[in-house]
């Protein structure tokens, strides 16, 4: 099968301090591909390279087979990316309606848009709630927000950044039956701390620990490896 | 058509058929004040298109305003034109001039955005005093009534000029409200919530605020064209900073990011000093005290409290 997204020696460096070194990532068409490791690793800082918020120190990303590196963030959501933030970033004093149908609007119009939204929120199980003021909505809902302005961009590549933090356990388990939805049509590259959701989403997993790619492969594989159990212990692998 | 946007039309189209029906009734002083009132209504909707919509507060504006009555103005003295194409000229010149800083000042956000604005202003003020030869500076220069006869219509009678300003003012109401429902105004009121997501939802947020500040700068511009010919009169201190923080004024009182509010801001305070500067020499004072009351009970606004607290889906 062929690449979706690759990113060839991706750095980035703050200073001194070095957030993500030399990664590879390939991401095949149609699979989940779970980003681990522990706090401060450098995923949110990946993905953001990956979808044009942060500027790279060095390395490229190609998607679909064209190199993206020098595009800006909104050209690159326009490919057909999309991008769910780890720290929420919804339109606070926006109706949930409005949220959803802005991420809808840039592709669609008119009564396709109305459609698209029903949908999106209706797959986070949000319906009820579209005539309030996202700013009024729990943290957790706030972070289905997130996910249903994902959704309804119908994005070929979908970016989601530690989506079920502040989740519910209902409502992580709907979020791992959306996931199991997409399988396929959609590619998406999670970040998740929760190694349930991992485990019963992910096609493979990538393990990303000081900035690097400590491990790769199928959730079983990764489960065996002791570097990445000594990582997650905080010692060095030996 | 939903409920709510019959609600809003009703609205909305209530206002313009009270305005239009006032000139019947009201007499002859109110009647003079409320055309001008629409016309500087009409520069507040430009003004409240960037900075209610977008969120970017302009210090410049008084630079479209003036554009619009100077090029229309030394289009009829110098150039012989008639009143219809000097307006148009004065829109076209405020559609350039808003273009041409668009592209300088969106490179800047907040403070610096402002000083920008605010110097490129001086800067066309400075240009009208040293060009007084023609503009006559700070006196500025009157137009005749022969000079204001559109298409055999005396824009200096009473009567046709409340018509043309009432024109103004329902064409530039009627824009504002449409466009702040259609999907470009939508993406405009998201960049003032959030212009880091909008981005991130695929926008070009730079060709957003660029499509506002024309927007907003060719309706100023009409309107100060308008302004000049119907009340006869073009000078330098329009081009004054005072006149870019009128519209902030008056939108701040009316309501910032409503489209009545600009209206209503420019109603409120032309009859606040009036009234006031009818009691009493320190009328400033008055018009002080009740602004910081305003801004202190109705922090958004008057139409911005209606919709707090009455309607949400005010527009
Ligand atoms: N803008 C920035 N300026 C300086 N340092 C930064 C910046 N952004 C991130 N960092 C640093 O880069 C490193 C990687 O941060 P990043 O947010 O990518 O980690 P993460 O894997 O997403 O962590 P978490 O699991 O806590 O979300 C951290 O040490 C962080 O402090
Ligand atoms: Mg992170």
């Amino acid at each position: 099968m062929s690449a979706l997204l690759s990113t060839r020696a991706l750095s980035k460096h703050f200073d001194g301090l070095v957030a993500v070194s030399d990664v590879d990532l390939d991401l095949t068409v149609g699979e989940v591909r779970a980003l681990i490791g522990p706090n401060g690793a450098g995923k949110t800082t990946l993905v953001g390279m990956i979808c044009g918020r942060i500027a790279p120190s060095s390395g490229t990303v190609a998607f679909d087979g064209r190199d993206i590196t020098a595009l800006p963030a909104h050209k690159r959501i326009g490919l057909g990316m999309a991008y769910t933030f780890q720290i929420t970033s919804v339109f606070a004093r926006l109706s949930v309606r409005e949220n959803v149908a802005l991420a809808a609007r840039r592709r669609l119009a008119g009564g396709h848009v109305d459609s698209a939204v029903h949908e999106a929120l209706a797959q986070v199980g949000l319906e009820e709630r579209a005539g309030e003021e996202a700013g009024n909505l729990s943290y957790g809902h706030q972070r289905l927000l997130e996910i249903a302005m994902g959704l309804a961009q119908a994005p070929r590549l979908l970016i989601l950044d530690e989506p079920t933090q502040g989740l519910s356990e209902g409502e992580i388990a709907r979020f791992t039956g959306l996931i199991g939805g997409l399988r396929g049509q959609t590619t998406v590259l999670l970040i998740e701390h929760n190694m349930r959701v991992v485990w019963d989403v992910a096609d493979r997993v990538t393990v990303l620990n000081f900035g690097e790619v400590l491990a790769e492969g199928t959730p079983q594989e990764i489960h065996e490896n002791r570097a990445v159990q000594a990582a997650y212990l905080g010692t060095e692998a030996g | 058509m939903t409920r709510q946007t019959a609600r809003i039309l009703a609205l909305h189209g209530g206002l313009l058929a009270v305005l239009f029906a006032a000139q019947f009734v009201l007499p002859a002083y109110h009647h003079g004040n409320l055309a001008r009132i629409m016309v500087l209504a009409s520069y507040a909707i430009g003004y409240n298109i960037l900075f209610g919509y977008t969120g970017l507060l302009s210090l410049g504006h008084a630079l479209f305003f003036a554009a619009g009555m100077y090029a229309m103005g030394l289009g009829i003295q110098y150039g012989g034109l008639s009143p219809a194409p000097a307006f148009l000229a004065g829109v076209v010149a405020g559609a350039l001039i808003s273009g041409a800083l668009a592209l300088l000042a969106l490179r800047t956000t907040g403070v610096a955005f402002m000083i920008v604005t605010l110097m490129f202003a001086q800067a066309g003020y400075l240009t009208i005093l040293y060009f007084g030869e023609y503009t006559r500076g700070d006196e500025g220069f009157v137009i005749q009534t022969a000079q204001r006869m559109l298409w055999g219509i005396n824009l200096s009678d009473p009567v046709n000029r409340y018509f043309a300003a009432f024109g103004l003012f329902a064409i530039s109401l009627s824009l504002s409200l449409w466009m702040v429902r259609a999907p470009f105004g939508r993406v405009l009121v998201a960049i003032r919530e959030n212009e880091d997501r909008v981005q991130m939802l695929g926008y070009d947020t730079y060709v957003h605020k660029l499509g506002a500040m024309v927007v907003s700068g060719t309706i100023s511009a009409a309107a100060g064209a308008a302004y000049g010919l119907l009340f006869g009169y073009a000078g330098a201190s329009f081009a004054s900073v005072q006149y870019s923080i009128f519209p902030l004024l008056w939108v701040l009182l009316g309501g910032a990011g409503t489209v009545l509010g600009p209206f209503i801001g420019t109603l409120f305070m032309f009859y606040l000093i009036d009234l006031s500067s009818g009691v009493t020499t320190a009328y400033m004072l008055i018009a002080g005290v009740v602004l910081v009351a305003l801004t202190l009970f109705a922090p958004q606004g008057l139409a911005g409290e209606v919709r707090r607290r009455v309607w949400r889906g005010l527009p």
